[in-house]
């Protein structure tokens, strides 16, 4: 087919190879582009802590039937309080491990005694739903140690993340997978 | 009880008027001088492992390898439907179909556009790949490899033909797609093709409802007409499409000669295969011109009207952008149009920016959908006029042929093609002798 062309060139056959060498240049300019600023590393989904308002959308918007966003508890930042504003709903009847005195629909967090007056709180991810409702609570009398991450053995990376479009705060962001984490640190405003 | 309450009054009255949103540190954490209590660290599982990627860009690039080889060579409508059939497993049910060379479009346009983002080496393959594929082998990537085109081919079972006419037209809403996806990608809006891609939420099981509904509509439409979403939906076929057009090798549908039997058109469930054209009737001659002068005097006019109007839809089609929402509802709380507060707007006035700042980002953003507009709307209308355009112009072909755009390369009609499947017995033949 090429030899025949060769022999026998046509103006329809030079502006279709002409057009074809174009396209093929153009396809390697692009790949010459991306090169330039290409990254090694894919990119993964993440919410920034400091951003975040806890509004509830990551329990409600992952294509996940079970968020693929879940509470994170910084203890190096945990107050490690009695009264914990994360565990205790508004109005408990009692301070104590009750059901009806939690703030978490789920019952994720427990709570187990240390020293006085300390408690530690420890998060069960496989029933934390990702609500925040414990992340607001910490963050508006507390100190903020519990937040809300994408946890990355759950989450399939969607090209767009449905959380992402919902999020009211845009606190979602593209990181690089090798640090796919934006953790609470101590000593941080 | 007595005592909480007025612990809690008074810790909330204390707090709320330190204000702030975020939690500073309180309550400084314990030294635990008692007891020697190790205080643990979270947990951090990391995501899917690089190597896993690279090796999806490594099959990726053996798949349509593969594909290029069966369509081109080998010819056989069987193993094109087993490898169909293993890349709607791989790259559908368990890649989950993220990330797919149709929502790679928009991850390139925003890299091009957006000077922080940078593409991850896997999208840039899946992006490149199949169209370089395209322009030596034809659409090898659409008859195999496509996980989309798989899921709808497997459950083609009795097609409907569709009038050329209404092919074309139904077409156009490619281009339109395309063009409104590479428009929301470059202002850094939404990747579109993602939120309303119809089989990755089947893919996954799981997902917007909606999205699923119209995921099993489109399946039950895909037993009827052959792969809707290819050949009226997919932006990135309007890509192969066009270079495919050019491509150095194709579809044929028999390598010996042609003997007009018109069995191969029944067989193409995609109305791919062009038929012969009589000779040009020469009373036609010099109407046909004029309307072919016509025709090309209209394009831009097509492309500055479409790229117009489409300028003009910038205050609609801008809200798809986040800052502009939610300056148009922080615009309407500041004037007193509204009492109430949304999520976003709360965020809003927790981070302490100005209004002001806000409008002005939100009045850059429009001015950019009205330049994009014309860019992209001028796509559409270039599309429609070179349609138009094509219709006109009368091509000579003595024999049945895949069209250059439009074959999806299944292999279907080459077990269809009499002379073909003599040739093809009489290979095997000489192949079991030998």
């Amino acid at each position: 087919m090429m030899s025949e062309s060769k022999n026998n060139i046509t103006r329809r056959h030079f502006l279709k190879d002409g057009f074809w060498g174009g396209c093929l240049a153009g396809l390697g300019g692009l790949a010459g582009f991306l090169v330039g600023k290409l990254k090694k590393t894919n990119t993964v989904w993440q919410i920034d802590p400091y951003t975040c308002i806890a509004c509830g959308n990551c329990a409600t918007y992952c294509v996940l039937e079970e968020s693929a966003v879940k509470c994170v508890h910084a203890f190096a930042v945990c107050g490690y309080c009695k009264i914990c504003f994360g565990f205790f709903g508004p109005e408990p009847v009692e301070i104590n491990e009750g059901a009806e005195n939690q703030l978490c629909p789920s019952g994720a967090i427990t709570r187990t005694f240390v020293e006085e007056p300390y408690y530690e709180y420890t998060i069960d991810e496989s029933l934390c739903n990702g609500c925040g409702k414990c992340v607001k609570g910490c963050n508006t009398f507390g100190n903020g140690a519990l937040f809300l991450q994408v946890r990355h053995d759950r989450c399939l990376n969607c090209n767009e993340c449905s959380i992402a479009a919902a999020c009211p705060s845009q606190a979602f962001k593209r990181v690089p997978a090798d640090e796919p984490y934006l953790l609470k640190e101590a000593g941080h405003s | 009880m007595m005592r909480f309450d007025n612990i809690i009054i008074g810790m909330a009255l204390s707090l709320t008027l330190c204000g702030g949103i975020s939690g500073a540190e309180r309550f400084p954490p314990p030294d635990f001088v008692e007891t020697d209590h190790v205080i643990p660290s979270p947990t951090v599982p990391g995501p899917r492992q690089d190597i896993y990627e690279y090796l999806d860009a490594v099959v990726l690039l053996a798949a349509l390898g593969l594909s290029s080889y069966l369509v081109l060579r080998k010819r056989s409508r069987r193993a094109i439907f087993a490898l169909m059939v293993f890349s709607l497993l791989y790259f559908g049910f368990w890649r989950k179909g993220c990330v797919c060379s149709v929502g790679a479009i928009q991850n390139i346009v925003l890299s091009i556009f957006d000077r922080d983002y940078a593409v991850p080496i896997t999208v840039a393959m899946f992006f490149l790949l199949p169209l370089v594929f395209a322009l030596f082998f034809g659409r090898v990537f659409c008859a195999a490899v496509c996980p989309l085109g798989a899921v709808q081919d497997l459950v083609l079972l009795r097609a409907v033909s569709v009038p050329n006419w209404l092919e074309s037209a139904l077409r156009l809403f490619a281009y339109v797609y395309l063009a409104a996806a590479v428009l929301f990608a470059a202002t850094g809006s939404a990747f579109v093709i993602c939120r309303y891609d119809p089989f990755v939420a089947f893919f996954r099981l799981s997902g917007n409802l909606n999205i699923l509904i119209i995921s099993a509509c489109l399946l039950v439409i895909s037993v009827f007409i052959g792969r809707p979403y290819c050949r009226f939906i997919c932006p990135y076929g309007v890509l192969l499409r066009q270079l495919s057009r050019l491509s150095k090798w194709r579809v044929t549908i028999t390598p010996d000669e042609c003997i007009q039997c018109r069995l191969c058109e029944d067989s193409c469930p995609f109305g791919a295969i062009r038929k012969p054209t009589t000779d040009w009737p020469t009373t036609e001659y010099v109407r046909s011109k004029k309307r072919l002068a016509v025709l090309i005097l209209l394009l831009p006019v097509l492309m500055f009207l479409c790229g117009w109007a489409s300028s003009g839809l910038k205050t609609v089609t801008s809200r798809m952008h986040a800052t502009v929402r939610l300056a148009e509802r922080i615009y309407l709380e500041e004037t007193g149009k509204v009492e109430d507060t949304t999520d976003a707007s709360l965020a809003f006035r927790g981070t302490g920016q100005e209004p002001k700042e806000l409008y002005e980002e939100a009045s850059n953003i429009r001015a950019e959908f009205g330049l994009g507009g014309w860019f992209s709307g001028g796509f559409v209308g270039l599309m429609i006029g070179l349609k138009l355009i094509a219709v006109s112009v009368w091509r000579k072909r003595t024999d049945y042929e895949a069209g250059r755009a439009g074959c999806l390369a299944c292999g279907r009609c080459f077990k269809y093609c009499p002379k073909e499947h003599a040739r093809l017995k009489k290979l095997k033949e000489t192949m079991g002798k030998s």
